[in-house]
């Protein structure tokens, strides 16, 4: 078996707050494959944005504890110091922001602010760098690149924007790229552009992506691997197929019954997931999805669920104290998968 | 600009004419919107403020509500629906055209006059963190109505907690904080807000955009329920098609300022007649991989054109994949096809020669439309390969920077 790209072993991240320690991704393992799209679903606050800002080294404060490992090409992201970490942000992993209008400096030229992080990590001179910056331009489809490499951030579009921090994230060609909701604040028309541009440059680079999003339709889009987090915890992983047709985790029924489709005659009323996620600070004891599961039982509040994995599926692992035959007895809702509920609303 | 002005004139000559859906049965719908515009003027100047353009926010929007019926207005961004629904409840004056509520006219009533009007419509925004007052207690800003009312101070405190429990909130946290609240709380105390002085219609501008989807759909159902108990009437405005489908008995798809397709809202996804509500269902991915790869999905290029100098003839013409001459020369009227389905496209799609034979100008129609209904069917696109279209968007729109 060959190494993989990026390997995360028992990651923990947590924050000391005057209320108390705050864990916010709690003994998270995965990895990444050259080439491989992974997808972090979750709903806010499951630990998702942590997992790959530390992995970027942006979590790192005096009130900030770490454990467990991220080894990319032989580095630890996690142990490793500001220096390297310098040279690998960039270079090795790059990060594309939820909201590119707070990512881009409102007060220099496009091009400039592409350019000035290929300047940071090579020694090129300025126009050699700008001409760089405006073929990424291109690269990402923003017609008129040359004219625009003068333009500032509020002369673009919102998706634009996010094109130009696409180009930004690619400009160093890196092995992972991280990309932290990157269509969540765009309209559904510039979306499926932008995601269409993500893939295709992902495979032609060769590089591996991490794309969080809460959006299934999104992950069914462009993921070939699932992370579903729940809590600080991942609760299940497998492949795109397995995620979406063979589901173990009740968290990822209630996910999947809670979306809507348009290709389908919408259910009377839309299936929610009772409740709302726990507070990190106190977390439930035992599988943290408890309170808000109809099918928890006793040992689930004894024991924090385990991983298990299927005997037919190797890579697929899930955390739910439930027999595999039950829960594909379980998560049949009115013919669909589903977290069956009362329709609890409070 | 010139035309503007002009068409300004024939504007009001013509709208008297027109009576937009009225029911059938002669009962006024709740709410009416008849060839509503509005123009926000660019000025520019040092001294003096010359106005040198308008934003066409909304331009001659026709569209009707019935009591306890809901209308999705569906769009993308700066298409107009959150400026046309502060029109409707009269947060902004239309520079044009009529709103009526329960038949009145109250498109320039002033403060005094519409006090009665705001107690009846009621808006719900999208982003419950910035809509809230995050120094007041909860109670206070459910409150906050019904003082404005003159309702008094015990008759208001049991109010509020009986609103509160009818939203789906704990009654003793009246006293707590808006960040004390999760994103699907706090629009919770938004909707208990707009509840409280017992309003008819609701207007929700993307109520659950901010939300995660398993809140969303919580959300979305006690929408549902609050409609079923109390009669409400929504519009609810949403950037896709993907959530309005289960709240809305019509939708209308705006574009650039103008209505679309207006339809039932289960004829719209089972027949979009309008390529570019086609293509703002195939933009939508579906949450399943083996459909979603076997999808024929229609991207559409480009990005909306500037609103300042919206395109000739119908708006969409830059992007779309069927366009042909007389897109960019003839507004395409909205014409009426079988089951109440309105769409302003001459070359409609999921449409048979008969009934396109059959379909008529529909009276909502905005009037700088023409008269020409569609011809007949046409098989392959018109004259927009990709290659083309990408260039009359590169040429037309030029993006949001070409501002003057």
């Amino acid at each position: 078996m060959t190494e993989p790209l990026l390997d995360v072993q028992d990651l923990q991240v947590s924050f000391a707050t005057e209320d108390g320690l705050v864990r916010a991704v709690d003994g998270v393992s995965f990895t990444l494959d050259r080439g491989e799209v992974v997808a972090i679903v979750g709903e806010s606050g499951s630990g998702k944005s942590v997992t790959v800002m530390t992995l970027m080294g942006l979590t790192r404060s005096p009130n900030a504890r770490f454990a467990g490992s991220a080894r990319l090409r032989g580095g630890d992201l996690v142990t490793a110091s500001e220096e390297e970490l310098e040279r690998v942000r960039g270079q090795e992993i790059a990060m594309i922001f939820q909201d590119p209008i707070s990512s881009l400096s409102p007060v220099m030229r496009i091009g400039n602010q592409i350019a000035e992080q290929i300047r940071a990590h090579e020694k090129v001179s300025k126009a050699d760098a700008l001409d760089r910056a405006a073929d990424l331009m291109e690269r990402v489809g923003i017609p008129r690149a040359r004219e625009r490499l003068r333009a500032y951030p509020h002369e673009f579009s919102g998706g634009m924007r996010q094109r130009v921090m696409i180009a930004m994230a690619l400009s160093l060609s890196p092995s992972v790229l991280i990309a932290d909701e990157p269509t969540t604040a765009l309209d559904v028309t510039i979306q499926a552009q932008i995601l269409k541009e993500i893939s295709q440059l992902s495979r032609e680079s060769n590089s591996g992506v991490i794309f969080v999003t809460h959006d299934l339709g999104v992950v069914a889009d462009v993921a070939d691997r699932v992370l579903v987090m729940y809590s600080g915890r991942l609760v299940e992983q497998g492949t795109l197929d397995e995620i979406f047709y063979d589901p173990q985790h009740p968290y990822t029924w209630g996910l999947m019954g809670s979306v809507t489709r348009v290709d389908r005659d919408p259910p009377r009323r839309l299936p929610a997931i009772p409740g709302a996620p726990p507070s990190l600070l106190r977390a439930p004891e035992g599988c943290h999805f408890r309170p808000r599961c109809p099918h928890a039982f006793d040992r689930c509040r004894e024991v924090p669920p385990l991983e298990s994995r299927l005997p037919d599926a190797p890579d697929h692992l899930d955390r739910c104290w439930l027999a595999t035959e039950d829960k594909r007895v379980k998560r049949e809702v009115g013919g669909r998968i589903g977290l069956a509920t009362g329709d609890v609303i409070k | 600009m010139s035309d503007d002005s002009q068409s300004q004139g024939e504007h009001r000559a013509r709208a008297d004419g027109v009576q937009a859906g009225s029911t059938a049965d002669g009962q006024a719908p709740l709410l009416q919107a008849e060839h509503v515009q509005l123009y926000f003027p660019i000025k520019y100047g040092v001294l003096i403020d010359r106005t040198v353009g308008f934003v066409h926010a909304v331009d001659d929007v026709s569209l009707s509500l019935p009591e306890g019926q809901t209308l999705g207005i569906v769009g993308e961004s700066g298409c107009g629906k959150s400026t046309l629904a502060r029109c409707m409840v009269r947060l902004l004056e239309p520079t044009d055209g009529t709103l009526r509520f329960r038949g009145r006219d109250i498109t320039h009533l002033g403060r005094g006059p519409l006090q009665p009007f705001r107690r009846e419509v009621q808006l719900v925004f999208q982003d419950p963190s910035s809509s809230l007052n995050p120094r007041k207690r909860v109670g206070q800003i459910v409150g906050a109505p019904l003082q404005l009312q003159g309702v008094g101070r015990d008759a208001a405190r049991t109010r509020v907690r009986e609103l509160l429990d009818r939203v789906g909130l704990n009654p003793e946290h009246v006293n707590r904080f808006p960040h004390e609240f999760s994103g699907g709380q706090r629009q919770r105390i938004g909707v208990a807000r707009a509840l409280a002085v017992n309003p008819k219609l609701i207007v929700l501008d993307e109520p659950v955009s901010a939300l995660d989807v398993s809140v969303q759909a919580q959300v979305i159902n006690l929408l549902d329920d609050l409609q079923d108990d109390l009669g409400l009437s929504y519009v609810f405005i949403a950037h896709d098609l993907s959530v309005v489908r289960h709240v809305s008995d019509q939708i209308a798809v705006m574009y650039l300022g103008k209505v679309m397709e207006l339809s039932p809202a289960a004829e719209l996804y089972r027949k979009p007649i309008h390529p570019y509500t086609i293509a703002l269902l195939s933009a939508i991915p579906i949450p399943d991989p083996k459909e979603n790869r076997t999808r024929e999905r229609q991207v559409i290029t480009g990005e909306p054109p500037n609103p300042i100098n919206p395109p000739s003839g119908c708006r969409f013409h830059t992007r779309c994949s069927w366009a042909t001459k007389i897109c960019s020369e003839v507004e395409p009227p909205l014409a009426e096809y079988p089951g109440g389905h309105l769409a302003a496209c001459h070359h409609p799609r999921n449409v048979s020669s008969a009934e396109i034979a059959a379909a008529t100008r529909s009276p909502l129609s905005p009037l700088s439309a023409g008269d020409l209904l569609p011809a007949g069917v046409d098989e392959a696109p018109g004259s927009g390969t990709e290659s083309e279209v990408a260039a009359r968007t590169a040429g037309n729109s030029g993006g949001p920077d070409d501002g003057p």
